[in-house]
């Protein structure tokens, strides 16, 4: 077999550590990726670090009001906590939409955020992929194409980001912690965590090499509707072909963020605070790069859109 | 449960608790031979070429690696037989040259100590390709195609001229998987100069021919058994490339080997249905009456294969119509060779004629349940002889009564339920009953156990129950008595778990066995007797045994003077998404017609697991292949979409009271396929019926229904 060695850290320091010592390390928590990924030889790390045992697994009021979730809180406990379900509707129904019950169990919060795109040239070994050997090609180019993206991509890559979480945590504008070398502690904007492809389809998070996340906050509630739909061909287990997260007011739209289009969720800023879906649908589709076979995102975002606004004003009379 | 009364009963299946319980051993997991090696196979990481240059050397050197074969070092093999062979007798000789004919074709192949090590060391060969153009997508209905099988009556050109009501329109329908839970797998012990193969198949004595072709064996000196059989589908009937290398392995090496593919490998190394192109022709008087009824289907196939998935012949018999023709064409495309799923010919088929029909039915201004009646046949029009058992009509009443079908929304898209947009379905099901010949032994112990012998399989249907059921009946005594060993090639010959023939083989054989029994017993005993067993203990204290028979198809008169098939209508209920075109299916009912059912609830499960998969073709399924490469994009559980439990809501399977005594004594005929039947037509016409959009390209996902779709 592909040998790799394995060690448990006994705190978030020394999981650093290690990883900054063993240059192709990975971080291992639930595993729900990155052992499928291993299987079928598109990731060969050298070392695993299990940080199951670090302790970062509670979720915590912060002083400003919001949430403070460990990167090791599971995504069902966290889909189903009382303050998450109440205050952030968006992120308890974003999580419930993703995989299966069973994978909820095991996956975490920060593991969610590092989930690699499902795009099927990348799964294919056979297959040039800048993200899996850089500067080898993309495939996907010219090829099968029925749910890439159509934003944000690049000649090198066209990948979409599969999280369903992340596109409500960029709604919510949530924040990335994390510990780096020499204990450096940082926190990282959602918008800025993930990166788009650029010529660089490889480098997919602002994570430098050993930082690991120790947590995700959310800033106070924003209270309004929360809504999260997912459009997808299968009612359950099935990667989105758009979804839409919405906070919304009185038919406004306080938070607006799309999934299913791009290497990392959409937001629409410029279309926060107005109430017309389809001058926010313009907005967030100016620039768009569809090819035949996903051009169908374009009108669905749309119509997704309008329909989740119709859904919130409903909910709210 | 004993005596009369025991066929047709809902019995639980007997195997049942030692399979939830994981103690009933499948191939890959069964000990017999003792610790094993394990295979990998390396497949071709291009869709068609050569080989130009392969290096093993850094594989053979890797830990726990025993073998290290390509073509340039395998074993001598039986030559490649080529198109004209029968497809359960061919030769499938593996690593035999440098050409590479599909995408995962074999072009390597590891042993080692462990699976790890095997596919480690896999990933350590290094290839240089000679890639060539290959031709990966099917073109359409050109000119100069070659037309096969056709059935004709009358002139159809005429009648589509003549009208007055006519339909004409092009379909087309995805490849597809069978994708049984179980991985194809082979445990191989090679020992004293026979081979044992502990093999995951639907038939186990009609694989020897080709494997000992192949291997250079004689066919005696092969056994296969194939106790438990995790699904099949048409996937687990031909020879897989498992069972040549893994014997071919054990032989080289004189320790058994194990080689099961892994799922992805599934989508490669094992056949697919052939994606189809569909053109349909109807016509029609005023009244309802078809005047015309055309199916042209171009299949792809290979060169060297030419597996033709009868999509055409469903429209031989259905339906009455003086002026008919049906007929196939190929075209062969540089992918692995088509195989029989689940379904073949109909499935696809009844799906596009089916979908057909119901564009002629809203032509016509007529119910779709009704223009189905109006054209129902007790003649084949194919075969000119009677039908037995034709009770296409039967199932189309009871079925429209019980789903509550004059509900039916009669205007597409003016039907709503909040943010769904509502529609009814209907399509009709026809399976061609088959009988091939098989023999089945039933011996009486005289210390009170019967054990029947057969080589067919059960392939999680129930074959060890329904066998059971008809031998306790047959002879009068407990189920709990009764022993059914089945799925080795030591047993009397059958024709295994396949074309829906199995359990009417199996148990008419078995049936017939019993009498002989009864008759050896009368002859010394009379017929007065209590104890069965009592009376062989008297008069044969050795036990008693007797074979039973049924004949092939050809060799039996009923089938000459009578046609065989099978009947069934689907009625579905769909939502779909006015915002987004996503398709759920709200309620579905099947009414069937298949002779006497042998165990309702077996049969139930398996008519219920066909309807699934028509859901399935109607709005998933679609194996992907691309179009530069020849490799299928779509490959795994993840992308190649099949229902999730939540796309399944409450269905249900209606069992009409049925007995076929032109099938055979015991009224008996086959379910396997029939449940797929039209099931996805149904689907279809509601989703037309909700939308008013008509996607005539397979599956009906969101992308192809969204222009169409109505404004909120």
């Amino acid at each position: 077999m592909k040998p790799f060695s394995y060690e448990r850290a006994a705190s978030p320091a020394e999981a650093v550590e290690a990883a900054v010592a063993r240059p192709g390390a990975r971080f291992i928590a639930g595993g729900t990726n990155l052992l499928d990924l291993m299987k079928l030889g598109i990731e060969a790390p050298q070392h695993l670090i299990d940080v199951n045992r670090l302790w970062l697994d509670t979720i915590e009021p912060t002083a400003e009001g919001g949430l403070r979730i460990g990167a090791l809180v599971r995504n069902a406990d966290l889909a189903a906590d009382r303050r998450v379900r109440r205050d952030y509707a968006v992120l308890a129904r974003a999580l419930v939409s993703g995989a299966s019950g069973q994978l909820r169990n095991k996956a975490t919060t920060a593991g969610n955020l590092m989930q690699r795109t499902r795009c099927p040239y990348f799964y294919n070994t056979d297959m040039p992929c800048n993200k899996r050997r850089p500067g080898s090609g993309c495939a996907a180019i010219g090829g099968l194409t029925h749910n890439l993206a159509v934003l944000g991509v690049s000649d090198a890559c066209i990948a979409t980001h599969p999280s369903d979480m992340c596109v409500a945590l960029r709604a919510l504008d949530a924040s990335v912690e994390t510990v780096g070398v020499g204990g450096r502690t940082r926190s990282i904007p959602i918008a800025d965590f993930h990166r788009l492809p650029g010529d660089r389809p490889d480098i997919e998070t602002a994570l430098e090499p050993g930082e690991l996340i120790t947590a995700v906050t959310l800033p106070a509630p924003l209270g309004g509707v929360q809504l999260y739909r997912k459009v997808r061909e299968r009612a359950s287990y099935a990667f989105a072909n758009v979804t839409v997260a919405l906070v919304a007011r009185e038919g406004q739209m306080v938070r607006l963020a799309f999934g299913g289009l791009a290497a990392k969720p959409w937001r629409v800023e410029v279309a926060e605070g107005g109430a017309d879906p389809d001058l926010a649908a313009d907005l967030a589709l100016a620039g768009a790069t569809p090819t035949e076979d996903n051009a169908y995102k374009l009108p669905l975002a749309r119509r997704t859109l309008k329909a989740t606004l119709a859904q919130a004003t409903e909910v709210r009379s | 449960m004993i005596g009369q009364g025991v066929i047709g009963q809902a019995i639980s299946r007997t195997d049942g608790p030692i399979k939830v319980t994981g103690r009933a051993a499948y191939s890959a997991e069964r000990q017999d031979a003792g610790p094993t090696l394990h295979g990998y196979i390396l497949g071709a990481g291009i869709g068609k070429g050569r080989v130009a240059r392969i290096d093993i050397a850094a594989a053979e050197a890797a830990p726990g690696v025993r073998l290290v074969w390509t073509h340039e070092n395998a074993p001598e093999q039986g030559p490649a037989e080529g198109i004209e062979g029968d497809m359960m007798d061919r030769t499938r000789p593996e690593l035999a040259s440098d050409r590479i004919n599909y995408y995962g074709m074999p072009i390597a192949f590891v042993v080692a100590e462990s699976f790890e090590e095997a596919r480690a060391a896999a990933g350590l060969i290094t290839v240089e390709y000679e890639v060539e153009a290959g031709a990966f997508a099917l073109d359409g209905f050109g000119p100069n195609l070659n037309w096969r099988r056709p059935s004709q009556a009358g002139d159809i050109d005429k009648a589509m001229r003549e009208g007055p009501v006519t339909v004409e329109q092009t379909y087309s329908t995805p490849y597809h998987f069978s994708q049984p839970m179980e991985l194809h797998a082979c445990i191989a012990d090679w020992r004293d100069g026979h081979l044992h193969l502990y093999l995951t198949a639907q038939m186990v004595n009609q694989l020897t021919t080709g494997l000992g072709k192949t291997l250079r064996l004689d066919p005696s000196a092969i056994s296969i058994d194939s106790a438990y059989v995790g699904g099949g589908f048409g996937s687990k009937i031909v020879l897989h490339c498992e069972a040549v290398l893994a014997s071919l392995a054990t032989m080289a090496l004189g320790q058994p080997v194990k080689l099961m593919l892994t799922r992805r490998q599934i989508f490669t190394l094992v056949g697919h249905r052939p994606a189809s192109i569909s053109r349909v022709r109807l016509a029609a008087t005023p009244d309802g009456r078809l005047t015309a009824l055309g199916h042209d289907a171009l299949i792809q196939v290979r060169t060297d294969d030419a597996w033709d998935e009868g999509v055409s012949s469903v429209g031989k018999a259905l339906y009455a119509s003086p002026n008919r023709l049906t007929r196939q064409a190929h075209q062969a495309l540089d992918v692995q060779p088509g195989e029989p799923v689940r379904g073949p010919g109909e499935l696809p088929g009844l799906m596009v004629l089916e979908s057909a029909m119901d564009e002629l039915a809203e032509k016509l201004g007529i119910d779709p349940v009704e223009l189905r009646l109006r054209n129902d046949t007790q003649i084949d029009p194919d075969k000119r002889l009677p039908l037995s058992g034709r009770r296409l009509a039967d199932c189309l009443r009871e079925g429209a009564e019980q789903f509550g079908w004059c509900d039916r929304p009669t205007i597409p898209a003016s039907r709503r339920d909040g943010r769904w947009l509502v529609g009814y379905g209907v399509a009709s099901s026809m399976r061609g009953h088959y009988q091939t010949s098989a023999e089945v032994l039933v011996r009486i112990e005289p210390d009170g156990l019967v054990i029947v012998r057969s080589d067919m399989t059960d392939i999680g249907t129930g074959t060890h129950t329904i066998v059971a059921q008809v031998v306790a009946e047959a002879l009068g005594v407990p189920m709990s008595q009764i022993k059914v060993e089945l799925a080795h090639t030591k047993h009397p010959k059958g024709n295994g778990a396949g074309g829906s023939w199995g359990a009417a083989n199996t148990t008419v054989a078995a049936d017939r066995a019993c009498a002989a029994l009864r008759q050896r017993i009368a002859a010394v005993a009379g017929t007065s007797y209590n104890d069965i067993f009592a009376e062989v203990r008297r008069h044969f204290p050795d036990g008693l045994e007797e074979r039973g028979r049924t004949l092939d198809n050809k060799d039996d008169p009923n089938y000459q003077t009578h046609a065989q098939y099978t009947y069934g209508a689907s009625f579905a209920e769909v939502g779909v998404d006015i915002d987004t075109g996503e398709v759920r299916l709200r309620r579905m009912l099947g009414v069937f017609a298949a002779g006497r059912i042998l165990n309702a609830k077996t049969a139930r499960s398996q008519l219920i697991g066909g309807m699934i998969w028509g859901v399935s073709a109607a709005l998933q399924e679609a194996g992907a292949l691309d179009p530069r490469h020849g490799h299928w994009v779509n490959g795994d559980f993840a992308e190649y979409l099949i229902p999730t439990h939540a796309d399944i809501p409450a269905i249900d399977a209606i069992m009409l009271e049925d007995f076929d005594d032109k099938a055979n004594h015991l009224g008996v005929k086959g379910i396997g396929e029939l449940g797929a039947g039209g099931t996805g037509g149904s689907v279809a016409n509601a989703v037309y019926n909700a939308t008013g959009v008509r996607v005539r390209d397979f599956p009906i996902t969101l992308a192809k229904l969204l222009p169409g779709l109505p404004g909120r």
